[in-house]
Parts: C-alpha cells; structure tokens; sequence
C-alpha cells in the first residue's frame, strides 16, 4: 500500500486512463453480437479520422449503439463515484453517498414527474426527463440546506444527513404515489428507478463528460479541505478551512452531479457507496489519491456492470442498477472481510 | 494579542457564558478554571469561532469575525477536547494538515519550512515514530499528542487549548505542560487553556480566570486569583483542604483511604 506521497504521478494518471479506455474497447466489442477487436478498433478509428467506412452492420452497431452507450456509462460511473468520494469525506460518514443527501431521491422524483406526466421540451432533443431531473435536484438542495439552516446555523453534517433521510422517505411517498396514479408507465417508471443506460447518444455523453469537467474538477480541486472535512469538521475550521463556504460549493457540485447522471441513467445506486470505500481501502484515505483513483474506478466498475447486464440473460437486459447492486455487495462484503482479518 | 469584552453565549433563553470580558498578553499563560457547567469550553468554543456569540473578541486589534479563517489559523492553534477520526489517515498526515493555511490550494506545495515546521512538530510531541502508523491504531494519550502536534505545525503565536492532558499520563502531562512553557518562550506568544487539575494550573499558569455559572467570580493572577477562599466559593467545598489530605497520604500511612470515602 503506497502512503508516501500524497497524490499520484503523472504516470499512474496514464495507467488508470489506459484501463479505462481498454475496458471501454471491450465493453463495444462483447455483446448480443461480438465485434473482433480489430474491427472495432479500424470502425472507431475511421470515424474519428471521417475515413471511408467498410460495408456491414458492425459499423452501426459500434458507432451508433455500443460506443455512445458504453461513453455515457463510463462517464456515469465516474460522476456517480467521485460524488461518493467527496460526500463520505465531507459528511464524515463512509455510508454517505448521493442519495445520503437526498439530491438522488429528488431529481428521480424530477425525472418520473416527466415521464408520469409525458413533460417535454420542444426544442432541446433529450429534454424532459433531464431538465426535470436536474431542476428537481437543485430544488431539493435548496429545500434541504434551507431546512437544514434554519434547525442550524453551521449547517453541521449530523443535521444534513437527517434532513437527507427524511427527504427521501418523503420523496418515495410522492414517487409511489405517483406510480399508483400513472399505472400505464408503471414499467417505464420502474424500468427507469432501476437504472438504465440503453439508448443514450453522442449528445448525452457530451452533456456528462461538461457536467463532470466543471463540476468534477471543483470536487478534485477541494482534496485538501474535503481531507480536514474526513478528519472533524471543527477541525477543518481550526487550521483554516472556510468551513461553510467550502461545504456549499462541494453539495452544490455534488447535487448538479448527480442530477445530470440521474436524468440520463435513471438511479443507479451502489456505485457512490462502494467504489470510493473499495478504494480507499487500496489508496488510503487522502482524497487526493482517493478522488482521481474513484473516479476511474467508477467507470471501470459501471463498464463491466453494464457489460454483465448486456450479455448475462441476452437478449434480456437486465437494469444496471442490479447488477451493480449485486457485484457491489458482493466485492464489498469479501474485501471488507478480507481487511478486518488482515487487521 | 487576544481582548474579550462581554463575552455572551446563549443556548435558547439561557445564558451559558454571561459577559464575560478578559485579555490575554504575550507571554502569559491564562488558565481558564472553573466546576462542571460553568461555561470554560464555551468561552474557548466562542473565542476559536465554533459557537455563535455576542460581544467582542479582538486579535491584535482586529475583530475576529471579520478576519478569514486561513488567517486566524496562521495565528490561532486551537485544540479541541475529543477528536474522533473515523478513517485511517496517518500521524503524519494528520499534522500536515496543519500546514492548511499556508499551503490551501491543490497545486500549492510544500517549501522546506513547511516540512522543518512538520518535523520539529512530530520531534517536540514524541511521535515522530509513529508517523506511519494509522491514527486508528492510537491510545488517546498518543492521539492527543498527534493533534497537539498538528497545531505546532500551524506555528501559531497563541494557543487555545481546551484540556490539552485529556487521556495523558502523569509523565506525559509534564512533558506536554513543559513543551508549552517553553513554546511561549520562544517568541511573543501566549496560550489560553481550560483545565480542570487545579494543582497543574497553579504550577504552569500565569493569570486565571474563575468561571462560576458563566460569569467570572475572579481573573487576575494565578496566585490570587486561585485562593483557598475564591475557590471554597465556587466550587462549594473547601479544595485547599481536600488537595492537603490527598497530597498528605502519600506521607502518612494511616492516611491511606481517599477522605470521602473515610467519611462514609
């Protein structure tokens, strides 16, 4: 276990980016129809180049189908984990994640709102369901930082994680409300709260990979402070952390986070919980190894879990956020186990 | 260096520290003392920023809510009483994170002072051996220290400790009390502490200030303010008497049992 320096060389940045985007080739290659690597990698690489592309249906299946889909998995994956990452540091809590806060809860209720109520936007092409989300997110952290300042002035963590948990309790009432009156959708609906990628484009990978530039890069750029938030929040004041205005930058780009990946790949859950504990169990826990190396664990974890829901009872597809519940508490239990033996 | 003048924190309707006002100069050490309740952590909670307050609190002349946290952290070290970590960060990592306020960016890096102010903190605590080690692994006495060391290395000029030889051993407690003595030595710099072994006060500090119920019944010099008369009033049993006895049956065998007991 590396503990000597504090953030990773340029040369280990290559090696994750290297895995990623390995794992990436295979999760276009394998599927319902297995693509030979190197046509894969000659489809995508004329692409890129805008060279004359071979006839047949591979170039379609991997342009059209499995190279979009499997971007937006991998970029999901990765937002879902560095949230995780951050909120277990800020909160103190390595149960936190996403949902601990509510912003999930709330930018699902968003999207099934849409979906229920048939809510679109005409001129923007994969609207509805995404301005919902993400304007049910910022709605919920404003509801939950307002409630949460008015019980108390420092907006300690205790406070926000309860109101968090309250407002998800509330947020499943309405939602199974909502699914008893909308009982057409009901399949949509629940298809949707179970988590799916199938069908994402190019544009919803250009929207995630912005989302995770600006928003991510705020999260990494807070290593430090979120490192004093993992130690005791009256400690992260005692050394010099502008404690307050630091906590609401870092829900602030957590909740858009999350909003964006809830509207596009539904709830996937598991992936903000268990990579960044995983993680931190091989890193340590200094966020600035333990952002960077989640964030692409993330996206390796969510390619395979989508692999698996792709190919394991094709050509039924399983919702990815069961098969990410499934590997995820499975590895987590083993690994847990496996460090509290050895300790 | 540090000015409190009417000092008032309420928890709802109450008042738990009611006007309090003292100062603190470089080179003194005030001991603030007091019985359980009577508002010392409050006042230091107050004066280090972590609980709401009225009046004012003034650090070289300047108003300190209207100075930044990084700031007040280059001048201000503040030891709180309990620390629970919950993730394995490690000793060493622990009292870099005292370098905070000098190094807060994510490409700021560390100069030699830095590391110098690191390893002078882990050498003066006694832990600079365990600097590998999980904080997760520690006693609280090695805790304490590790924290301790942590606000060294923030190289304040004033201290605020609240029961800084919680968890330690006797020889620990000396070494620590010591290693503050001499800190404030070393410049112009002054601590302001919460203790609750009067004997420990009365050997290490300069000025006290006696809490009674949020309010001061005396602040002035440690050996008036810390009378046998001053603290029969406050703490409502006769303490000069009660150490006398304690001290006295390391002398006299037949002295043995603690006095309350005896009574019983």
């Amino acid at each position: 276990m590396k503990r000597d320096t504090e953030s990773f060389h340029p040369w280990e940045y290559v090696l994750f980016a290297l895995a990623v985007l390995g794992m990436l080739i295979v999760c276009v290659c394998v599927g319902s129809v297995n693509i030979p690597l190197k046509e894969t990698a000659t489809i995508i690489w004329d692409a890129v180049w805008k060279l004359p592309m071979p006839e047949g249906v591979s170039d379609s299946i991997v342009l059209s189908v499995r190279l979009p889909r499997v971007i937006c998995v991998a970029l999901v994956g990765a937002s879902l984990s560095l949230c995780g990452g951050a909120m277990q540091g800020l909160l103190k809590n390595p149960l936190a994640d996403g949902s601990t806060l509510g912003v999930s809860s709330g930018a699902s209720l968003g999207a099934v709102i849409a979906i229920a109520f048939g809510i679109t936007v005409p001129s923007l092409p994969f609207a509805g369901t995404m301005v919902m989300a993400m304007l049910f997110a910022f709605l919920s952290l404003i509801i939950i930082l307002s409630l949460a300042y008015k019980l108390d002035f420092s907006l300690s963590t205790n406070t926000i994680i309860l109101i968090g948990v309250i407002y998800s309790m509330f947020v499943s009432s309405i939602l199974s409300l909502i699914i008893t009156f909308a009982s057409d959708k009901v399949k949509h609906i629940t298809f949707w709260t179970m988590g799916s990628l199938q069908g994402t484009s190019y544009e919803n990978a250009l929207v995630l990979l912005v989302s995770l530039a600006v928003f991510g890069s705020v999260i990494l750029s807070k290593a430090k402070e979120l490192n004093a938030f993992a130690v005791g929040e009256d400690v992260a004041r005692n050394i010099g952390v502008d404690v307050r205005r630091v906590k609401f930058l870092i829900l602030i780009c957590v909740s858009a986070l999350i909003g964006v990946c809830v509207s596009i790949g539904g709830t996937i859950g598991f992936v903000g919980l268990v990579t960044p504990h995983i993680i931190r169990l091989i890193v340590g826990p200094n966020h600035r190894r333990l952002l960077p190396a989640s964030l692409f664990a993330g996206a390796i974890f969510l390619m395979v879990a989508d692999l698996v829901a792709r190919i394991l009872l094709n050509p039924l597809e399983l919702p990815i956020g069961v098969v990410t519940s499934f590997i995820g508490s499975i590895v987590f239990v083993y690994i847990f186990y496996r460090s509290r033996k050895a300790a | 260096m540090l000015e409190i003048e009417n000092l008032t924190v309420s928890y709802g309707d109450r008042n738990v520290v009611d006007g309090v006002s003292f100062s603190v100069r470089p080179g003194q050490w005030l001991m603030i003392v007091g019985p359980n309740g009577a508002g010392k952590s409050t006042v230091i909670n107050a004066v280090s920023q972590n609980t709401c307050f009225t009046g004012t609190v003034r650090l070289n002349g300047t108003d300190i809510r209207k100075i930044r946290q990084q700031d007040f952290a280059r001048r201000v070290g503040v030891l709180t009483q309990n620390h629970f970590v919950g993730y394995p960060f490690t000793v060493e990592e622990i009292v870099r994170m005292g370098r905070y306020a000098y190094t807060p960016g994510i490409f700021s890096k560390e100069n030699g002072d830095d590391k110098e102010l690191v390893e002078r903190a882990l050498e003066l605590t006694g832990i600079a051996p365990l600097r590998k080690q999980s904080v997760l692994t520690l006693s609280g006495g090695e805790l304490q220290r590790t924290f301790l060391a942590q606000i060294f290395a923030q190289n304040p000029s004033l201290l605020i400790l609240d029961e800084p030889t919680n968890h330690l051993d006797l020889i620990y407690q000396q070494q620590v009390f010591d290693l503050i003595r001499n800190w404030i030595h070393e410049g112009p710099r002054a601590v302001m502490s919460v203790v609750h072994d009067l004997s420990l006060a009365r050997a290490y500090g300069t000025e006290a200030l006696l809490l009674d119920q949020g309010r001061i019944d005396a602040y002035g010099n440690i050996d008036e303010v810390l009378s046998p008369e001053n603290l029969k009033n406050v703490y409502g049993m006769d303490v000069y008497a009660w150490m006398q006895k304690m001290l006295a049956q390391w002398d006299d065998q037949e002295e043995v049992l603690p006095v309350r007991l005896k009574q019983a």
